[in-house]
């Protein structure tokens, strides 16, 4: 008998999801309720994956497709309190446009339910089911506002990009399996041969459609569509959760089986990081909505991130998952910014609606010029030393060409952060925008923008919650 | 000595900040607003004086030394000061509360942010001089650009966007090369702390590499010919207040960086490319101090003056002299002080005419002469008179170029002389002359702020002029024990 206990957060929250479902279709105007079920059943999970599992050490369950270990719980962990701050800050959002449903929250639990399988996966079909499960719900969350045209575009699109993804990744599932007579990792690790190029196709396949779904460069064109169309509070959910899932399955799928093939993907590796991160940062620069421009810039944060993951070290790995913590932490702020531009019923999404900003509102204006310095990585603010750490990783290895490109363009991508603040800056006023936001975003901005700010005093906790991570 | 006084230094100005952040700015409460950055930084003023007078010059031994873990296993937070460090501290407390004093007649709105920023500034650069650590170092070295780029871009002049890009966007190119030598600093030795590479040294192999790293950093901001562009259009754009903390602290940032990091870690490099160096300086020079000549706006003829002020100093830092690194540190302080004042002086009439354009003016001694009396002491002062500071920092570090090179020195000498001719003609045409523009009649003279800040800065700068020998005792130890490990090191090879 398995030890169920370790996958007791998966199966609280398929069986809260299937309830919620039941409840929210049989009760009238449940919708508020649900919401909160939804809250409390993500804390909970958080919790029981606390409890049950960080402790413990790696375990394998269902003949070796599912893995417990420090990595999974702690990844586990961030995306339940991610997608928990994304479903508290979108409910004053979605009521404006009327689509305050019970389909809201029940689709973020199941597609955190997919990435919850996807972070566990030590098989590739495992791995596979659980992406599926959480794209099918981004998908429909894609277009939640379905009364807009670009919202139904934006799903439309991201479905027929991901389904092809989807299928570039089956097919190199496929090739793996052909080769090693394996789905599982352990098993393709030990049989392992690297004489054998066909594997190496599979694997390049396997990257493209991972790569498809954190938006690395040359597989990001879904993205600024997508984040453009989908409803901002579906966009904020995009731009952090599934990254997350994505990035623990990146660092599993390289490490487990392929460790020592890592003088083939680690080519493929560096430049999917340098071409992300110059491209997320020159594109950047012409955009003119605050959507594309994020959408951009997390094309480039996502190159820093597998820069980390490209140097094939446990410092790389672990640089990496706080890179991506403090990335997540910095655009729930710049989010909770964006959802603030309201007046009238409206939300406004321009790089020009911010302009003036610091006359008619202070508190937001220096919020958000602290959450953008940092992400353009300016000392003292945590951006810095998310970037820090990675480059101090991907140095360590002697991989100075890619340490140089990625901090000029950094360089390159201050200048459109820098027009930001210029416009909130530098510019002249415009019309106030309504001051009536709900406690929980104000509440996440001022947290966020905090620990961003504080940050450098106590940089030492975040590395220790990481060093536990030994994948090598 | 367990009273944290350099961390204390650090922290207070961000203290009065934060007290500032809480009470809101308005018409009413400028004034208080105004007394509390002002207390704040006299503090801090007073608790650089008394750092100075407990200060022991007889030791190059870094002294306050503060340390305390900050991430485990990779990085102490570590401050100290020996005799290079403690003048700039000095100077950067002492000009903090005159920029203060400065802005009731420059800054006319958003007063609290003002003054919140260049009371965060201050914080930054005390950190800068006292770091002995480089992550720290850099940290507090690049946390500057943000307050800088705020008072550049919010009170500047009509290009002041494209000023706080470019003064941005450039120094930020520079310095993450050197964050790309300092991680590979850590990777070589397993340390980051200044004193710990101060005795174990590094790879030979590597330091021609991280020299240019640091280079890359340090030349932006000095600024050394050709990347000084950016310093003419921060100056002319940023108010007042934000030239006098760019010029007479931000720029002596990276003066600093050469002789503590630059010729500290890198001997063998920075022998290698002392040539290269002693180019661009007298280039720096010359060139620079042609294209003052022909400036038509007042700030931008005193930054190109600036620029080439900074070319003395890099050049004195690197003949690698006892006379020519006091030489260049006394003409970093002393440029600290006589810039900051000409562009108070251009403050002053901007204030009253709105124009910055040296044809506006002429004649105007007898209309406010007691402004024509400072004017003329800080130019006498940046032209190097004998007897004022700007003299005794130029004649140290000819003096050390002559020993190390004689041909830099005869051509870095004759800067001196276009130095006087820009600095006498602007004078002349501003001061003297017809009184051909009849507005002018209506400017009235120095009140009593103006008068204070600028006495304060003249009475250093004759003091210091006649009688340079506090500076002189305080960094002397520091430079020669710096000399003596430069040459063993070059020696023994490491």
């Amino acid at each position: 008998m398995e030890n169920l206990q370790l996958v007791l957060p998966e199966i609280f929250l398929s069986l809260s999801i299937m309830f919620l479902l039941i409840f929210g279709v049989f009760k009238k105007n449940s919708s508020r309720l649900v919401q909160s079920l939804s809250l409390a059943v993500l804390i909970v999970t958080a919790v029981i994956t606390f409890n049950e599992t960080i402790g413990i050490n790696e375990t394998k369950l269902f003949n070796n497709s599912i893995i417990i270990d420090y990595l999974s719980s702690l990844m586990k962990i961030i995306t339940l309190l991610a997608a928990f701050l994304v479903l508290i800050i979108s409910s004053n959002y979605l009521k404006t446009f009327k689509i305050f449903k019970i389909e809201y929250p029940i689709l973020i639990l199941s597609s955190v339910l997919g990435m919850m399988v996807m972070i566990n996966s030590n098989d590739l079909i495992v791995f596979y089911m659980g992406l599926e499960l959480q794209s099918l719900a981004l998908y429909v969350l894609a277009t939640f506002n379905r009364d807009q045209i670009k919202s139904s575009e934006a799903g439309l699109k991201y479905f027929v990009l991901s389904a092809l993804s989807s299928g570039l990744l089956l097919y190199g599932c496929s090739l793996i399996y052909g080769f090693t007579g394996s789905t599982n990792f352990d098993v393709i690790a030990s049989q392992l041969n690297s004489d054998v190029y066909a594997l190496t196709f599979g694997i390049v396949f396997v990257l493209v459609g991972l790569a498809f779904k954190i938006s690395a460069v040359p597989f990001h064109m879904w993205a600024p569509d997508v984040y453009e169309g989908s409803p901002t509070s579906v966009t904020l959910f995009f731009t952090m959760v599934p990254k997350i899932a994505a990035l623990t399955v990146f660092i599993r799928f390289l490490y487990v089986p392929f460790l020592n093939l890592i003088d083939q993907w680690q080519t493929i590796l560096v430049f999917l990081s340098i071409a992300s991160m110059l491209f997320g940062a020159i594109a950047a620069i012409g955009q003119t909505n605050l959507k594309r421009l994020v959408a951009y810039s997390s094309i480039g944060h996502v190159g820093y991130a597998l820069a980390g993951v490209a140097v094939g070290t446990n410092d790389g790995i672990q640089s990496s998952i706080i890179y991506i913590t403090i990335y997540v932490l910095m655009n729930l702020g710049l989010f909770s910014c964006l959802l603030m531009l309201k007046r009238d019923n409206q939300y406004y999404e321009k790089i020009d609606d911010l302009s003036g900003l610091s006359k008619n509102h202070p508190m937001l204006a220096i919020s958000l010029l602290i959450i953008v310095f940092s992400l353009a990585g300016i000392p003292p603010l945590a951006g810095f030393f998310a970037k820090f750490y990675v480059f101090k990783a991907v140095i360590e290895q002697s991989m100075y060409f890619l340490a140089i490109v990625g901090l000029l363009s950094t360089v390159v991508a201050a200048f459109y952060y820098l027009r930001l603040i210029k416009i909130m800056y530098f510019d002249k006023e415009k019309e106030k925008y309504d001051t009536d936001h709900g406690f929980w975003l104000k509440f996440s901005l001022t947290t966020s923008t905090l620990l961003i700010l504080i940050y450098f005093i106590f940089p030492g906790q975040l590395i220790e919650v990481v060093s536990r991570i030994n994948i090598i | 000595m367990n009273f944290p006084i350099l961390s204390s230094l650090i922290l207070l100005p961000s203290i009065g900040a934060l007290f500032l952040f809480f009470t809101r700015g308005n018409k009413k409460n400028n004034f208080t607003i105004k007394y509390v950055a002002l207390f704040t930084s006299a503090v801090n003023f007073f608790l650089s004086i008394y750092l100075w007078t407990s200060f022991d010059s007889s030791t190059s031994d870094f002294q306050f030394v503060e340390e305390r873990i900050w991430i485990k296993d990779f990085i102490n937070y570590k401050v100290g000061v020996d005799g290079i460090s403690i003048l700039f501290i000095l100077l950067t407390t002492f000009i903090t509360p005159l920029c203060i004093i400065s802005v009731n007649n420059s800054i006319k709105e958003r007063l609290s942010e003002f003054l919140i920023a260049v009371l965060i500034m201050e914080s930054f650069m005390i950190g800068v001089f006292c770091s002995l650590d480089l992550v720290i170092f850099y940290l507090f070295f690049e946390a500057g650009l943000i307050p800088m780029f705020l008072i550049i871009g919010i009170w500047g002049g009509a290009r002041r966007v494209y000023s706080a890009f470019k003064f941005f966007l450039y120094t930020l190119l520079g310095s993450v090369l050197m964050l790309v030598a300092i991680i590979t600093i850590y990777w070589l030795n397993g340390t980051t702390d200044v004193v710990e590479l101060y005795n174990s040294g590094i790879d030979i192999k590597y330091q021609n590499l991280l020299w240019l790293a640091f280079f890359s950093s340090f030349a932006v901001k000095t600024p050394m010919w050709p990347v000084h562009t950016w310093l003419p259009d921060a100056h002319v754009e940023a108010p007042t207040a934000g030239s006098v903390l760019l010029a007479a602290i931000l720029l002596k940032m990276a003066g600093y960086g050469f002789i503590r990091f630059s010729l500290g870690l890198f001997p063998a490099a920075s022998e290698i490319f002392t040539p290269l160096i002693y180019t661009l300086s007298v280039i720096a020079i010359i060139f620079t101090s042609f294209i003052a000549l022909m400036q038509e706006d007042m700030k931008k003829l005193i930054a190109y003056s600036s620029v080439a002020h900074m070319g003395y100093v890099t050049l004195g830092i690197f003949t690698i002299q006892q006379q020519g690194i006091e030489g260049s540190i006394i003409q970093m302080i002393s440029h600290g002080l006589v810039s900051a004042a000409l562009f108070l002086c251009v403050g002053v009439v901007y204030d009253r005419m709105h124009s910055r354009l040296i044809n506006t003016y002429g004649g105007i001694v007898s209309i406010i002469p007691k402004y024509s009396i400072l004017f003329m002491l800080f130019t006498l002062a940046a032209l190097g008179l004998p007897g004022t500071s700007g003299f005794v920092g130029e004649f140290l570090i000819l003096m050390g170029a002559f020993k190390d090179n004689f041909l830099v020195a005869v051509i870095a000498s004759l800067g001196v002389i276009i130095g006087a001719a820009y600095m006498l003609w602007l004078y002349k045409r501003v001061v003297f002359g017809k009184l051909v523009n009849t507005d002018l009649k209506q400017m009235f003279d120095l009140n009593r702020s103006e008068l204070f800040i600028l006495s304060c800065l003249a009475v250093p700068t004759l003091f210091f002029g006649f009688y340079p020998d506090p500076l002189i005792n305080t960094i002397e130890v520091s430079i020669s024990d710096l000399i003596d490990q430069y040459n063993f090191k070059l020696a023994s090879q490491i």
